[in-house]
């Protein structure tokens, strides 16, 4: 038989197969180890239950609402807070205006000031309407809303959050 | 190519010089008692490479220290085997190094002219007991406190100086923030350059009295 393996390559062959598996199983748990922080999902997504709808009936009022995110990152926590107002166009249930209540311009919280019928900002004076539109003031552009919302079968509006 | 490239560095390293003087220097007929000096050696680089990846995660400080070893036990991929691996070596490798130093006693190789062998082998141990006691407190738990509060409060006994040497290892009257951070210091600088400083010279004295021959009836 000419196919027969030598001896040296016998041992060429086993020292590379088991050199290998040895490198592996050091090599593996190493590299897995130092890059495990980097293969989490950081999708910083959610539904946010905000209120019962029947709670919120009056239409063209804002309802306030607010909410906390907590985000880990390994063994630190922190937590942002978020807010923002719901106002009802009818008494269709998907009619609504969900607005963030973050200033667009530097990001103050606006309040709702019933006497102007506006949203005004406490930094620097800018005023929204109920549609969040620029009535005055600096902010480079309308209040962002929430567009994507939904109602449970409870009655609870939620709405989803997502960062950026 | 690879002949051409070994024999360039030979030339400039002398590595068949460092073979012959290392590897292939004369021995005593081999003896499984006499390989575990080799066995501390590598527990002690193991020690090391597992410490090292550890301190990607771990934080010494009494905020975060526990709840950072919580996540290298569940967060991180294969954290469980690094930290498992660095804490049964060390409990390994203060037992090799204590058998070790018997094997030597029993075969009275710490004689002439190994003297100096033996004392900084003694310095070894010290050190090594002394990774195991600053590392025990690192977890921050409530065993690591106690313990420490405990060790402390022993070396606190000393006559004249006890006080002073409990609050030194302290870092102040208690144990605090100041504690843990001293002991991690200790634990991943201080001590481990005590400790390659030290094998070092046991090493090199290895090499140049060779090791000792097993003792026979006459001896």
């Amino acid at each position: 038989m000419s196919e027969s393996l030598s001896r040296r390559d016998f041992m060429k062959a086993t020292v590379f197969f088991v050199g290998g598996a040895v490198g592996a199983a050091v090599g593996i748990p190493a590299v897995g180890y130092l890059i495990a922080p980097a293969l989490k999902g950081g999708a910083k997504e959610a539904w946010i239950p905000i209120g019962k709808m029947a709670d919120m009936s009056e239409i063209g009022k804002p309802y306030p609402f607010s909410f906390t995110l907590v985000q880990v990152n390994g063994w630190e926590r922190t937590s942002t807070s978020h807010g923002g107002f719901v106002i009802r166009k009818s008494d269709a249930p998907d009619d609504l205006v969900i607005l963030d209540s973050r200033c667009p311009h530097l990001g103050c919280t606006v309040n709702w000031k019933d006497a102007e019928k506006a949203f005004v900002c406490p930094c620097h004076d800018a005023s929204f309407d109920t549609e969040g539109a620029v009535l005055a003031g600096p902010p480079p552009r309308p209040m962002d809303r929430f567009s994507d919302f939904r109602v449970t079968e409870d009655g609870v509006l939620e709405i989803f959050y997502k960062e950026g | 190519m690879w002949k051409k490239f070994f024999d360039w560095l030979n030339d400039r390293l002398g590595l068949n010089e460092l073979q012959e003087s290392l590897l292939e220097r004369p021995e005593p007929k081999g003896n499984w008692w006499n390989t575990l000096g080799s066995a501390s050696l590598f527990l002690f680089l193991l020690q090391g490479a597992t410490g090292i990846f550890l301190t990607v995660y771990y934080t010494p400080s009494p905020d975060h220290a526990y709840d950072s070893i919580q996540y290298i036990m569940n967060g991180v991929a294969f954290g469980w085997l690094i930290r498992g691996i660095h804490h049964w070596g060390a409990t390994l490798m203060v037992l090799i190094v204590f058998i070790h130093m018997l094997r030597v006693f029993v075969t009275a190789s710490f004689k002439y002219p190994r003297e100096l062998t033996w004392i900084i082998g003694v310095g070894l141990l010290i050190a090594t007991l002394g990774m195991g006691f600053t590392g025990y407190l690192l977890p921050w738990n409530q065993r690591a406190y106690w313990a420490t509060t405990v060790g402390t409060q022993i070396a606190g006994t000393a006559p004249l100086i006890g006080d002073f040497i409990l609050k030194a290892l302290r870092g102040g009257p208690d144990l605090s923030a100041l504690t843990l951070q001293r002991f991690f210091s200790a634990h991943i600088w201080m001590i481990p350059l005590v400790l390659a400083g030290l094998i070092g010279a046991h090493l090199y004295l290895i090499i140049r009295h060779g090791e000792s021959h097993w003792p026979t009836k006459e001896d």
